[in-house]
């Protein structure tokens, strides 16, 4: 942490919280189960995704990717491609516009990307399956065809692509997401091999992809003016036209990204190689182009987690008192802005009198790892929570209490106090739930026919972020409706809904009264959905803006009527009006209000830099419960049960936010049990690089997933919520480790937990 | 663009009289467009044969003939099957998705190729794809690959389920091409690797497949199919088992097992049936048949695991089948 970091903090513990949003407590629409208002057109086809826009004149473009990991070009001949039919144009290194370096990704800046090398500005090949060409054609399959007529030869170079064999060269970063590297407390390892019960174990994950349904699209039409329309299927509206913008060296006012649906983004719907491609290839050929990666190229040319080593060492005493807590960590990483934060959970999770935790990178020649779902948090779960299961074991104790007795009072890295922290609480009830004092108590011990039954349970957890920037608009219609409209971005998760709720509730509208406009960069500008922020981004901001149609409504207020003369906070939104606080019978409607206009405009903007997380420990929480059977002949793995109670603030819609934990458990039961990247480090190429060969679970693989949520308001927080995308994929992995151990005896440190690690274990007969 | 000519033929005799030089017959297509769509296979005329044999008869025997064009999932619905034959209609239940089976027929799932990863991958060298290129699989990531039936240039798993069911109930193989019909044994129709990895079927070209036929086979009745792997459903098999059995007095007198996962073809276990016939039907004695069958395998690094695993898996079907 640096010096403006340190001096921005101690001034921002000195001052005052932001009041207790009032609508933390609403329930008239906030707080209900509503369905998705997308629902009805993604389930019967109605819904335009990126790759379903057409344009007259539309050509389409496919990407050559590389064949070595490092490298140069020797020599690239298009000739055989160039001639091929249809085929328009083919871009290389030789004849592609200039572009700039894409700024990458981080909180602050307004950066999309996570390979800082533009495309074809060079011979230099950085990863295998990097693109080094571009073929432009008058149908997909003329432009994927002649794709495999480009030639290249190549100078290839020794490259960095196996992670553990590179583990002995691994060096501190500068720092993991502006938190030092390394934390600690104490003679760790004295106090560790002092204490009465230890757990010292290495715990390894390995890549993982983001797997979203939908293929990346983007189409690209230049017009005249050095006009750019992009359409895209993007998580970050507002950054990736800023970073197309900086690439191409044009104004960002010059750029409009439009991205109405998205399926499926998982932190990977980002800007890669292919949207400036794209662009290019729109530029060269003068016409409107459309470049739909690949399922091998969604592999190959975006990136998905970094793969981990993690050892845990963990010493407590015969009360289960924890003494000491290790969390060394190693990611496989290419940017630092991307770390891959195995080591945060452990930051915040258990009091210790000692600990270091903190983790080092090892550089590869590889496609550049992105965020992925809970990234950090999610792997470096499995790790910490397998090895506190693991204490409880030699200890004797539920892994409950376990948890329980190493509470801490304070944030135990930082010192700062929790804004809230119910992670007991979830506990508690997930165990009710669940049925946790009917488990099975002794490994091995339970069996149900050829099935051997077992129990585990782990926390999840995930850090509060809101960010910064951002604004909306509210517009109030003659006729009396609400308009809310922001850029965001929808990738299914259900930001419309959640949004119209929301304005409903403040706007003291019915939900048919409200629509919510977004999805397009002409709109006020948004915050990326990323970090499970937006909801909370996006509440402050139409907050904001309500506030200021207060202002604006209060202006045009009949100079008889109840309202004139009065403050905002005179005033409140109720019964499609405002209503004076002190008499609430007195108001005005909104239709008076707007009057002879045709509507009435107000906009709002985020009020300050979220600094409320450097001053409090703001976290997520939660607790998975889960059965699982494995089969004693075989070691084939099944979860049949599963209940995840979430601590994660106020929920604006339970249905929704049910989906979207009901999501990542789904995502969690994948990374335990058969998601597995491989990278075959001769050539460094991904193998695993279409959907046969890189597993994630199907229908049959999951079961019924109880999810409930304590509910309960963060009061530092815009209407006490925090993000539901992520904090439940973390502890799913570590919770089936623990469940299959319990089943079994046998202890999988080594994801996936697949049938040969457990008959290996020996516990198949 | 890779252009093809298409033609939908009327009845084999067509199909046979239009399959010249580059051709290829398209049942479901569930393989081979995949195969068009990576150019691993670049057929220049694609001779549709799913209009042709659909359905299936009786035979005089008291077996069946099941059309080369009948879908799959029209064969494991057939009564005669799922009465008859259970291990059958299990093993084609247990692959691929219901979606897939709707469109593919038994022909093409006799003649679909391996999912082998370097197979599928241009950059990768593959001795299957482009004879003499080298195998990547063998130093390479090769958990699903096969241990019997392998050689240095090739050790891909041969991906059907329903296949291995038809060898353990010695299906046979109609077959029209130019030169005329013929019918070959299932168990001999798919070749192993050896230094032809290319040559995958004793087919000759242009040679069609239009029938496959089920001899009568009491034992059948009392018949399963397992499958194991890395998920509940829509994977294949790291190894699966077709096995009947029929045990009298406490001894095995007919036993039939077939392996799926573990080898280059669809496998039949001559060597463990051999040793149970006539040895007690107990769990301890299927299992070291079982392992007689793999004595030959020939394991690498990452499917070492095959060769412990399929005996169990063996054993655990006999006794599953003796209830």
């Amino acid at each position: 942490m640096n010096m403006v970091q340190r001096a921005t903090e101690a001034l921002n513990r000195t001052l005052p919280d932001r009041a207790v949003d009032p609508l933390s407590t609403a329930r008239r629409v906030v707080g209900q189960a509503v369905s998705r208002l997308d629902g009805p057109s993604k389930v019967t086809g109605g819904a335009t995704f990126t790759a379903d826009i057409d344009q007259p004149g539309l050509a389409y473009a496919s990407m050559v990717p590389s064949r070595v990991a490092s490298g140069r070009i020797r020599h690239i001949d298009v000739t055989r491609a160039a001639n091929a039919p249809g085929v328009i144009d083919v871009i290389t290194h030789h004849n592609a516009p200039a572009m700039d370096t894409p700024v990458l990704m981080t909180l602050t800046a307004k950066g999309c990307a996570f390979t800082d090398v533009a495309p074809l500005q060079d011979d230099v090949v950085r990863w295998n399956g990097q693109a080094v060409a571009v073929v432009v054609a008058e149908s997909q399959e003329c432009a994927d065809s002649a794709a495999r007529l480009v030639d290249v030869v190549y100078d290839a170079a020794p490259a960095r692509t196996s992670f553990r064999g590179l583990l002995s060269e691994a060096v501190f970063p500068a720092d993991v997401l502006g938190e030092p590297s390394e934390v600690s407390r104490g003679d760790v390892e004295d106090t560790l091999s002092q204490a009465a019960f230890v757990v010292d174990e290495v715990y390894t994950t390995p890549p993982h992809h983001h797997m979203a349904i939908e293929l990346h699209a983007t189409m690209a039409q230049w017009s005249p003016g050095d006009k750019l329309h992009v359409w895209d299927s993007t998580q970050a509206l507002g950054r990736t036209r800023h970073s197309i913008a900086h690439a191409v060296g044009v104004p960002e006012e010059n750029v409009t990204v439009t991205c109405r649906a998205v399926g499926g983004g998982f932190g990977n719907k980002t800007v890669w190689d292919h949207q400036l491609l794209c662009v290019a290839a729109a530029r060269v050929t003068g016409r409107p182009v459309r470049l739909v990666l690949r399922r091998q190229d969604v592999f190959r040319m975006t990136g998905g987690r970094a793969p981990t080593w993690q050892r845990v060492a963990l010493g407590a005493a015969p009360d289960g008192h924890l003494q000491a807590l290790v969390h060394d960590s190693v990611t496989g990483i290419v940017h630092e802005n991307s770390p891959e934060q195995v080591s945060v959970p452990a930051r915040h999770l258990y009091a210790s009198d000692t600990y270091r935790i903190g983790q080092k990178k090892v550089v590869l020649d590889v496609v550049p790892n992105a965020s992925m779902r809970a990234p950090g948090d999610s792997v470096g779960s499995f790790a910490l929570e397998s090895a506190i299961d693991e204490l409880a074991g030699h200890l004797g104790i539920d892994p409950i209490e376990l948890r329980s007795r190493n509470e801490p009072a304070v944030d135990p890295t930082e010192g700062t106090r929790f804004s809230k922290r119910h992670l007991m609480e979830a506990y508690r009830r997930g165990a009710e739930r669940f049925g946790w004092p009917d488990r099975n108590r002794v490994p091995g011990a339970r069996r149900d026919g050829r099935w051997l039954v077992g129990h585990g349970t782990a926390s999840a957890f995930y850090p509060y972020i809101r960010m910064p920037g951002g604004k909306a608009r509210i517009r109030i219609t003659a006729d009396g409706h609400a308009v809310v409209t922001a850029a965001a971005n929808d990738m299914g998760m259900g930001t419309e809904t959640v949004q119209v709720q929301h304005a409903a509730e403040r706007l003291g509208l019915p939900l048919d009264r409200v629509s919510f406009e977004f999805g397009d960069s002409t709109l006020p500008d948004s915050p990326i959905a990323a970090g499970s922020a937006q909801t909370a981004s996006l509440v402050i901001t139409v907050a904001q803006a309500a506030e200021e149609l207060k202002k604006v409504l209060l202006r045009r207020a009949p100079r008889h009527s109840a309202l004139h003369g009065l403050k905002p906070a005179d005033v409140v939104f109720r019964d499609g009006g405002l209503y004076r606080v002190s008499d609430p019978a007195q108001g005005v409607s909104f239709e008076t209000l707007v009057g002879e206009v045709r509507h009435v405009d107000a906009v709002g903007s985020s009020p300050m830099l979220p600094l409320e997380f450097m001053k409090y420990s703001m976290h997520g929480y939660g607790a998975h419960f889960c059965e699982v059977r494995v089969d004693a002949t075989t070691g084939e793995t099944r979860v049949s049960r599963w209940v995840a109670c979430i601590d994660a603030g106020r929920i604006i819609n339970p249905k929704t936010a049910a989906s979207q934990i009901r999501g990542a458990v789904i995502m969690g039961i994948g990374s335990a049990l058969m998601e597995e990247g491989l990278v075959d480090s001769r050539a460094g190429r991904t193998v695993t690089a279409s959907a046969a060969d890189y597993h994630m679970p199907v229908h049959a693989d999951v079961c019924d997933i109880d999810v409930s949520f304590l509910d309960i308001p963060d009061p530092l927080t815009p209407m006490g919520v925090h993000g539901v995308g992520e904090i439940g994929i973390v502890g799913v992995a570590a919770a089936i480790a623990n469940a299959v151990h319990n089943a079994t005896g046998v202890r999988v440190r080594d994801l996936p937990i697949t049938l040969d690690k457990i008959i290996d274990g020996g516990a198949a007969r | 663009m890779r252009e093809f000519s298409y033609a939908k033929a009327v009845d084999p005799e067509e199909a046979v009289r239009l399959a010249g030089t580059g051709a290829r017959y398209l049942g479901g297509g569930t393989n081979l467009v995949d195969l068009m769509r990576e150019e691993i296979e670049t057929p220049t005329a694609l001779i549709d044969v799913s209009g042709l044999a659909q359905g299936i008869t009786e035979t005089p025997g008291g077996g069946i003939e099941i059309g080369a064009a009948t879908s799959n999932t029209a064969v494991a619905a057939h009564p005669r099957v799922r009465h008859d034959y259970p291990m059958l209609a299990r093993a084609i239940v247990s692959g691929a998705s219901g979606q897939l089976r709707n469109m593919a027929t038994v022909g093409g799932n006799l003649l679909q190729r391996t999912r082998c990863a370097y197979f599928y991958d241009e950059a990768a060298r593959c001795n299957k794809r482009s004879p003499v290129s080298g195998c990547d699989a063998r130093e390479g990531f090769h958990r699903a690959h096969a241990v019997l039936g392998v050689s240095e240039q090739c050790i891909a798993t041969h991906p059907s389920d329903m296949c291995v069911a038809l060898v353990a109930l010695d299906a046979q193989v109609d077959i029209l091409g130019p030169a005329g019909a013929r019918a070959v044994p299932l168990e001999q129709l798919h070749r192993e690797p050896g230094d032809t990895p290319h040559l995958e079927t004793v087919l000759a070209p242009a040679e069609l497949i239009t029938a496959v036929r089920l001899p009568q086979a009491t034992v059948a009745a009392n018949s399963t199919y397992r499958k194991v792997r890395d998920r509940a459903s829509y994977a294949f098999a790291l190894v699966s088992v077709a096995a009947a059995l029929r045990v009298e007095d406490g001894t095995v007198s007919e036993v039939r097992i077939a392996l799926g996962g573990v080898a280059s073809r669809p496998w039949r276990a001559h060597l463990a049936e051999r040793e149970l016939l006539g040895a007690p039907a107990t769990a301890e004695s299927f299992r070291r048949a079982a392992e007689t069958e793999f004595r030959a395998a020939r394991p690498s690094r990452d499917n070492a695991f095959k060769v412990s695993l399929a005996p169990r898996v063996v054993a655990d079907v006999l006794e599953g089948l003796i209830r």
